[in-house]
């Protein structure tokens, strides 16, 4: 039932050259363009005035796309009993506005959205927004965590293996990243549970908690934040300790990407004269690696960081079911068995919004990262 | 006699490559002192700058270096690194050929002249050595270094960032200072000003100074000695007065020769005819000989020894016969 391309808006793996999207810069070494003489802040605001045309266009694919998938959405309002009544079925139609024209049904939706209505769910029979919300900060957890860890792989092995280039650490990492990105996620999330926590159990099994442990108090949603909050920091550890497998599953498959691109920068910037400056004067061979090269290499690293971030997005989806982590994605792939339209266009909506947020964020980094960009 | 600041004994460099090892240098022999000037010159892939970079162990791992290369008395081929790291910087210092692509550029000119100091001196506070590098900046003639130094240097011209180069590489007070193709990159005008900084400050510091160059004409008026470079050797050696009046190898007088003269009326410059032989594939016997217009059976077959006439001295089978000299 799980359509691939819908859910969330991106599921390119490899980075190709050149590829652009109505998200921004795609290539990890573009990042922003901005023009000379053009001060931060307008270029900020041009970007931000762009984004409610964007979520427009994606609120409209993915209402289109909706539309053209096969199945009845009635099945997943009405019981089996109730299908067989006319006159429920009618009701029903006309309780979720199924029996309007396409059109008419996407201008209310649109009409609702600039209420910040994003309309009921017909399986939870609540607000979309609210079931969004309340499962937002798990996902935003799981995939932050893989992203610290993600990058700290990536990066870390991206740089030893440049700076090994052709000796065995340079091939370990060659085979690590090789693994990471073409294993795919699932598989790789019911691999290693099988193995690490119920063959050997040292980690524990799915689930953002011991079952056993009383919830703390939701605050921010994020459980780590929380339990700390709380003061629990026994149930600290015991959240992040579940958060560990499945964020390393999620990690590993981006940080092969970004070792790549790390590898290939880095072996660019050593070869560049500054770095025969920095070690006639005396530079230590690790000042020179991290200071003088690793921060030549940071706009590119940055953009794929944040390019892997839609990837991550996606492939939260997979984990977030196979380590029955309550967060966006597991609730995408119930919206989706369902057909539970609002709740599908709602989740994509929400995955967009964070998308385009990350690209900008990334593209005032940019700026801020490389001074030959940057405005006096 | 005095150990001299800086000297090399039959240094060899190589490089490792897939099928036999590439000799690069084949055994030079050179020496600077305090205050003096030592010009290198020679084509590019003669080797010049290998040998000096491979002296203090800045080539890539491929490279492997043999022979001697001492640094007032002591040895610096096979130096463990940390040594090498407290003398380069410090002690010898270094500037680049290409300004443009020697200063990093995503850090402040100030804080990479404030890095240099403060690797070699712990204790100088961020501030003082920020003082120091603005200090520095007006020594190399940067206008405005209080707020030069806060700039990239993307922000600087060509001969500005040479300059910076050079502020930089003083900046520890060294004994050596070893240029490689200081002023290459730069246009004419400005290689002049380039050129009187490094004197200026030469004489003023009173640093032994090697000037890597391929162009004889920047060593006149500037170099106390000269040594000639051909195919990883030094061909010829003398005092720069000596040299020019009495050049005794015919690669030296070609080159003399090829310096461009505004007071002559020529229709052509002079050049050399071919061009150096790639690594790996010298000629037999001396490897200037395909090139020289006064080559023997001798030439082809035997590889000259290096005679010395006083400081002069020179490898070549026909050094005192000054007839068929190249026109």
């Amino acid at each position: 039932m799980l359509t691939s391309g819908w859910v969330f808006v991106n599921n390119h793996r490899t980075v190709s050259s050149g590829q652009t999207s109505i998200f921004g810069s795609m290539h990890p070494c573009e990042g922003a363009k901005l023009e000379k003489g053009q001060p931060l802040t307008r270029f900020i605001l041009k970007r931000l005035f762009a984004m409610p045309f964007l979520v427009l266009g994606i609120v409209t694919l993915a209402f289109l796309l909706t539309t053209v998938t096969k199945g009845d959405p009635l099945t997943a309002i009405l019981s089996d009993r109730q299908l067989n009544d006319p006159e429920a079925v009618k009701a029903a139609m006309a309780r979720w506005g199924l029996d309007r024209s396409l059109p008419e049904r996407y201008f209310i939706y649109v009409r609702n959205l600039l209420s910040g209505d994003l309309g009921t769910s017909f399986v939870t029979r609540r607000p979309v927004l609210t079931d969004v919300l309340f499962r937002l900060p798990a996902t935003l957890e799981l995939v932050g965590a893989a992203m610290v860890i993600g990058s700290t792989i990536g990066i870390s092995l991206g740089v030893l293996a440049a700076y090994f280039k052709n000796s065995w650490i340079d091939h370990l990492a060659r085979l690590f990243a090789l693994v990471g990105s073409s294993v795919p996620v699932f598989w790789m999330g019911l691999a290693l549970l099988y193995v690490l926590s119920v063959k050997l159990g040292v980690v524990p099994g799915p689930g953002r908690l011991d079952p056993r442990a009383s919830l703390p108090p939701t605050v921010t949603g994020f459980m780590t934040i929380d339990t700390l909050l709380a003061g629990e920091f026994k149930l600290f550890a015991n959240a992040l300790w579940h958060l560990l497998l499945p964020a390393f599953v999620l990690g590993w498959a981006v940080s092969g990407t970004i070792s790549r691109l790390v590898r290939a920068n880095m072996l660019e910037v050593l070869g560049r004269e500054f770095i025969l400056t920095a070690r006639a004067k005396g530079a230590g061979e690790l000042r020179v690696v991290i200071r003088h090269a690793l921060r030549n290499t940071l706009v590119p690293t940055l953009t794929v960081i944040s390019y892997s971030f839609a990837y991550l997005l996606t492939g939260a989806v997979l984990t977030e079911t196979i380590f029955s982590w309550p967060g966006l994605g597991s609730y995408a792939v119930g919206a989706a068995r369902a057909l539970d339209f609002p709740a599908i266009i709602g989740v994509t909506l929400v995955g967009g919004i964070i998308f385009l947020l990350t690209n900008l964020i990334t593209d005032i980094a940019y700026v801020i990262a490389n001074p030959r960009v940057r405005l006096g | 006699m005095n150990t001299p600041l800086f000297s090399v004994r039959d240094l060899r460099v190589g490089f490792l490559s897939r099928s036999l090892p590439l000799e690069a240098v084949r055994g030079i022999d050179l020496h600077v002192d305090h205050g003096e000037v030592l010009g290198i010159v020679g084509e590019s892939g003669s080797g010049k700058s290998v040998g000096m970079l491979g002296s203090v162990s800045l080539l890539p791992p491929s490279a492997y270096v043999t022979g001697s290369a001492r640094f007032q008395g002591q040895e610096l081929v096979g130096l463990d690194r940390r040594s090498l790291q407290k003398l380069r910087g410090s002690r010898i210092a270094m500037i680049f050929q290409d300004p443009l692509s020697s200063l990093n550029p995503v850090t402040k000119v100030g804080t990479q002249i404030v890095e240099a100091i403060r690797l070699h001196d712990r204790k100088i506070s961020k501030r003082d050595a920020m003082e120091r590098a603005i200090e520095l900046l007006e020594l190399v003639a940067i206008p405005e270094p209080n707020r030069r130094v806060h700039q990239y240097p993307h922000e600087f011209s060509g001969g500005m960032r040479q300059r910076v180069m050079i502020a930089m590489a003083v900046a520890n007070d060294p004994d050596l200072l070893i240029a490689d193709e200081p002023t290459t990159a730069l246009d004419v005008t400005v290689q002049a000003q380039i050129m009187e900084v490094l004197a200026t400050l030469q004489k003023r510091l009173n640093l032994g100074l090697i000037l890597i160059t391929h162009d004889l004409g920047v060593l006149a008026g500037h170099a106390d000695r000269v040594a000639v470079v051909y195919a990883g050797q030094v061909v010829e050696q003398a005092s720069i007065d000596d040299l020019f009046a009495n050049p005794k190898h015919p690669y030296t007088r070609g080159l003399i020769a090829s310096i461009p003269n505004i007071s002559e009326e020529k229709e052509r410059l002079f050049s050399i005819e071919g061009a150096p032989p790639p690594l790996g594939r010298l000629p037999s016997g001396c490897a200037f000989n395909p090139r020289c217009t006064m080559a023997q059976d001798v030439c082809r077959n035997l590889d000259p020894q290096t005679t010395t006439d006083g400081a002069h001295s020179v490898a070549c089978h026909f050094a005192d016969d000054k007839e068929g000299a190249c026109a």
